[in-house]
Parts: C-alpha cells; sequence; structure tokens
C-alpha cells in the first residue's frame, strides 16, 4: 500500500497509453493522434515539438478534458491548466477580474480573492495594471495575465499550447525567462506545445518530436544544458537544428505517403 | 531583467493608448451639432414645401403654426394625460417582452431540441409584420389593452430572443474552452462566460425589440381599440378625423421626439458596453 503512494506521488504527472483520437470527416476517418504513448513526472517541463496537423493541440484537449480519446488512455494527476496561443482574457474583466474568476471558481472567497489575484499579477510583473482591460495591455501583458490567471487555477499540470508563437522575439524571451523562473518556484508540471524546435529545446527537459498525421510521438531527445539557456547559444542551435532536421524528414515522409 | 521587461511593456501600452485628452462639452457639442443642422435643414425643407403651395394650408401646416400648438397642447391636461398613457403601455408590454423573449432566448439557446424546434420560427417571427396580429388579437381579447399587449409583445419578444440567440451562437469557443478549463460548468459557464460576451448582441435586441414594441403600439392605438382612454394614437386618429392637420403633426413630432429619446439611451448604453469589451476600434 505504502509502495503504490509512494510511487503514485513520485510518479508520473502525466500518463499516456496508446492514445488514439480520430474524428468522423465527411465519410471516412480522420485520425489525429495514432498509439501516442508518453510520461511526464512530476515538475517536469516537457517540450512537444511538431508541424501542424500533428494533433498537438488535440493531445492538450484530451488531457484538458475537453475531448474524449478514441482508444487509449490519458491521465493527468491532479488539475490542469490550459493556455492557449491566444491569452483568452474575458475582455469585459480586468486584468485583476480575469484572475479573480478563476479563484471564484475554485471556491476562493470573495474577501481573500482580490489580495490573492495581485499578489499573482505582482509574481508576473504587472504591478500597476490591475485594474487594465485586456483590449488595453499588450500581446506580451496578455499572456502574462493569461500566465497569472493559470497560477490562480491552483493546477498541477500547466499545459501550454504555443503560447509565446503570436509574440514578438524580444517579448517571448522575456515570457520564457518568467515561465522557467515561475516553474522553479511553483514545481509546477508543465507540458508545452510548439512548433519553434528552438523555443522547446529552450525551454524542455525533455523534447518530444511528433510525427503528422496521424500524430504520434517519432523521437525523444533529452536536453542537459544547464539553466537558463539561451536561445543563442551554439549548443542549444545544434540540438534545435537536429529536432529540425528530424521534423523535415517527417514531414517529407508523410507528403510522400 | 523582469524590470526591463516592465519597462518594455509600458511603453507598448502607452504607444496604444493615445485617447485624445478632450473636454466633455466639447464631445457632447461636436456629436450634437450635426444633428441640429439635420433636424433645422429637414424643417427648413417642410416650410419650402408649404411655402410652394403644393397642399392648402389646413392640409399641411408650416412648422410655426404646428409647433405653435404643440405648445399649447404640451400644457393641456388631456394631453399629456395621453403621453402618459402611451408610454405606461409601451414601458409594461417591452418590459414583459424583455421578460418572455430573454427567457425563449435562453431556453432556446440551451436546449438543442427547443433550438431544432423553434429556433428558425423565431426569425421567421421576427419578419411578420405586428399590424397583421391585431385582426387576431380582437378577436381572442376583444377591444382593449390586452389584445395592445398582445400585439406588441409578439412584435418585441422575437426580436429581443432572436438578439440573445445570436449573441450566444457568436461567442468565441476559445473563451468557452477557457471557461470550461477553469471548472465553470452549465449555468456558472453561462453566468461568467456565455452570457456576458453574449451581451453586445443582447442590447442589439433589446433596441430592435423597442423599436418593434413602439410601432406595435402606435398601430394598435390607432385602430383605436381602447375607447376612454386617450393616447397619442388616438389622439392623432381623432386629429385625422377633425382634419385638424395642426394637432396631427403636432403629435407626430411628439412621436418623432419620444423614438429619439429612448434610441440615444439605447445608443449609450451600447456604446458604454462595447468601449468597456474592447469592441470600439480607435475612435475617431
Amino acid at each position: 500500500m505504502s509502495k503504490v503512494l509512494e510511487l503514485s506521488d513520485k510518479g508520473h504527472s502525466v500518463s499516456v497509453e496508446a492514445l488514439t483520437v480520430a474524428y468522423p470527416h465527411d465519410d471516412r476517418l480522420l485520425i489525429a493522434l495514432q498509439g501516442v504513448a508518453l510520461e511526464v513526472q512530476r515538475g517536469e517541463l516537457v517540450c512537444v515539438v511538431g508541424a501542424s496537423g500533428s494533433g498537438k493541440s488535440t493531445l492538450l484537449n484530451v488531457l484538458a478534458g475537453l475531448e474524449r480519446p478514441t482508444r487509449g488512455r490519458a491521465h493527468v494527476h491532479g488539475h490542469v491548466a490550459l493556455m492557449f496561443q491566444e491569452a483568452a482574457l474575458l475582455p469585459w474583466l480586468t486584468a485583476a477580474g480575469n484572475v479573480e474568476l478563476a479563484l471564484e471558481l475554485r471556491g476562493i472567497k470573495r474577501s481573500e480573492r482580490k489580495a490573492i489575484a495581485d499578489e499573482l499579477l505582482h509574481r508576473v510583473h504587472l504591478d500597476g495594471f490591475e485594474r487594465r482591460r485586456p483590449h488595453e495591455l499588450s500581446g506580451g501583458m496578455r499572456q502574462r495575465v493569461a500566465l497569472a490567471r493559470a497560477l490562480a487555477q491552483d493546477a498541477d499540470v500547466l499545459l501550454m499550447d504555443e503560447p509565446f508563437a503570436a509574440l514578438d522575439a524580444i517579448t517571448r524571451d522575456l515570457l520564457h525567462q518568467e515561465l522557467e523562473r515561475l516553474w522553479r518556484e511553483t514545481g509546477l508540471t508543465i507540458l508545452f506545445v510548439t512548433h519553434n524546435a528552438r523555443e522547446a529545446v529552450r525551454l524542455g527537459d525533455r523534447v518530444l518530436v511528433f510525427t503528422s498525421r496521424p500524430g504520434r510521438v517519432a523521437h525523444e531527445v533529452r536536453v542537459d544544458l544547464p539553466r537558463p539557456r539561451s536561445l543563442d547559444s551554439p549548443e542549444l542551435a545544434v540540438i534545435a537544428g537536429r529536432i529540425t532536421d528530424r521534423l523535415k524528414h517527417e514531414m517529407a515522409r508523410t507528403s510522400d505517403g | 531583467m523582469a524590470e526591463m521587461a516592465v519597462e518594455l511593456d509600458r511603453v507598448e501600452v502607452d504607444d496604444l493608448d493615445p485617447r485624445p485628452r478632450v473636454s466633455r462639452r466639447l464631445r457632447v457639442w461636436s456629436s450634437l451639432w450635426p444633428k441640429l443642422v439635420a433636424v433645422a435643414l429637414a424643417i427648413g425643407l417642410w416650410q419650402v414645401v408649404v411655402w410652394a403651395g403644393w397642399q392648402p394650408d389646413y392640409a399641411l401646416p408650416g412648422p410655426g403654426p404646428v409647433f405653435k400648438r404643440l405648445a399649447q397642447d404640451l400644457g393641456t391636461a388631456n394631453f399629456d394625460l395621453g403621453v402618459a398613457v402611451t408610454l405606461r403601455r409601451a414601458l409594461f408590454g417591452y418590459a414583459i417582452a424583455v421578460a418572455i423573449g430573454s427567457l425563449v432566448g435562453i431556453l432556446v439557446a440551451r436546449v438543442i431540441v427547443l433550438r431544432k424546434a423553434i429556433g428558425a420560427a423565431i426569425l421567421g417571427l421576427q419578419s411578420m409584420p405586428s399590424i397583421a396580429w391585431f385582426p387576431l388579437a380582437i378577436l381572442l381579447f376583444g377591444l382593449n389593452e390586452t389584445a395592445i399587449f398582445f400585439v406588441v409583445i409578439l412584435g418585441a419578444a422575437p426580436a429581443i430572443a432572436g438578439g440573445l440567440l445570436s449573441g450566444v451562437d457568436h461567442v468565441q469557443p476559445l473563451l468557452v474552452r477557457v471557461g470550461r478549463v477553469m471548472g465553470a460548468r452549465g449555468l456558472g459557464l453561462y453566468r461568467h462566460v456565455i452570457l456576458p460576451a453574449a451581451l453586445p448582441s443582447f442590447v442589439g435586441g433589446l433596441k430592435q425589440g423597442w423599436a418593434f414594441a413602439w410601432r406595435s403600439l402606435m398601430a394598435g392605438e390607432i385602430i383605436g381599440i381602447v375607447g376612454h382612454q386617450f393616447s397619442i394614437g388616438q389622439q392623432i386618429q381623432v386629429a385625422r378625423d377633425f382634419a385638424d392637420s395642426e394637432q396631427l403633426l403636432a403629435i407626430m413630432v411628439v412621436i418623432f421626439v419620444i423614438g429619439i429619446v429612448v434610441d440615444s439611451l439605447f445608443g449609450t448604453l451600447d456604446t458604454a458596453i462595447r468601449r468597456r469589451w474592447g469592441l470600439l476600434g480607435s475612435e475617431a
């Protein structure tokens, strides 16, 4: 009994086994994911890289409970928060209001919400912007609010679907640092999806390379570079280059077949 | 480094927010003067037609006599009572239409079977001219206020339900996903995400519903259903019977002004919501 407990305590935060997701499309089945297996340890930051059409977003949706597996299993230990390419803030609420809503839906008392929301916005360096509405914030600031909102959900696992893809290079670089810092402070488990191999190597303990149509884990790369890593470092570029080659290879293979 | 992040973002925000500091009075004036000019032009055109002698004065009096008559009428008990009766009916009928329209809208949005059954019918009802309901209303309820309310509600409620429905339909799917990931389900999802997101479209439906209610009410009163209450519509009909064009036009001015006032109230509400929702572009 104690052994089982210990296992689950130290064990996997995310485990996916033989996961297949297919959609009916016209009169045939469109297979988004086929036989995907992966595991993420508690507190690990794992990146998933794949070209478009590799079912990366489908994987996150299944893990977040927004879609059902057609076959196989996808299990997340604990609560899940999800971040998208768009910040997806509720436009009628202020920055603080968006964070407070996440707290409210978690059942936090009204009297405590404001203080917690202000503290979370402080942690993503948005002091002074609590009363701004999303349309008054820049893209980078909106993603910071989304990050604060994800933290407000007190999730054990944070699923991120190309969250920085629409940002300019400098803002993205800053947000990589912020994410890395918050990840270390909180001990969150993060599954980070991107199509950018450099970004994946910059952030991930491991990088999983997905094939396209149907999506499958084709390859796994463990990144042992010391943190914090620089996007421009030659070591990082070498690893990212290998991943990109692999992706190109996969894409060529699927377009041939 | 974090400091730098904030500084960078601050610069961006200042760029994003070039709200001109214009005084309130100037803003009101700049939106008011084109309207005043339009009114002046319309009255001028009216006067020109009268001067041209297209119709005799007793059929089409000029603005001068009409406004003089209006000034006299506005003080009389009968006239004011008529306006009060009509406004009371409009507000009461509209309030019921809002309640019914919202309820039906939310039910149809929520329940798929209902949606399939009457979603199209709601749109169809909107295009039904409300005056076509009057004969039936009279047969059902007799010559009384209930018949008027029946038609006012049938005119307004579908537009209100339709506004809510299309608002719910056009909520960004991403926001719904976010709501669900945060743990909002069922009614909570509606309260926190879907209904606020649908609000701008709902206000559009409310505005359209008011227009339908007001038209239906005028039609009903002009048909002259209720005998003992001297409403605006009835006064217009009496003025016609006595060939009293001055009175008739004076009342039409009142109807027009009420329409404009209510419309501008809705306009203010609409702009406030759109600004808050971030749906307005930079104001020119």
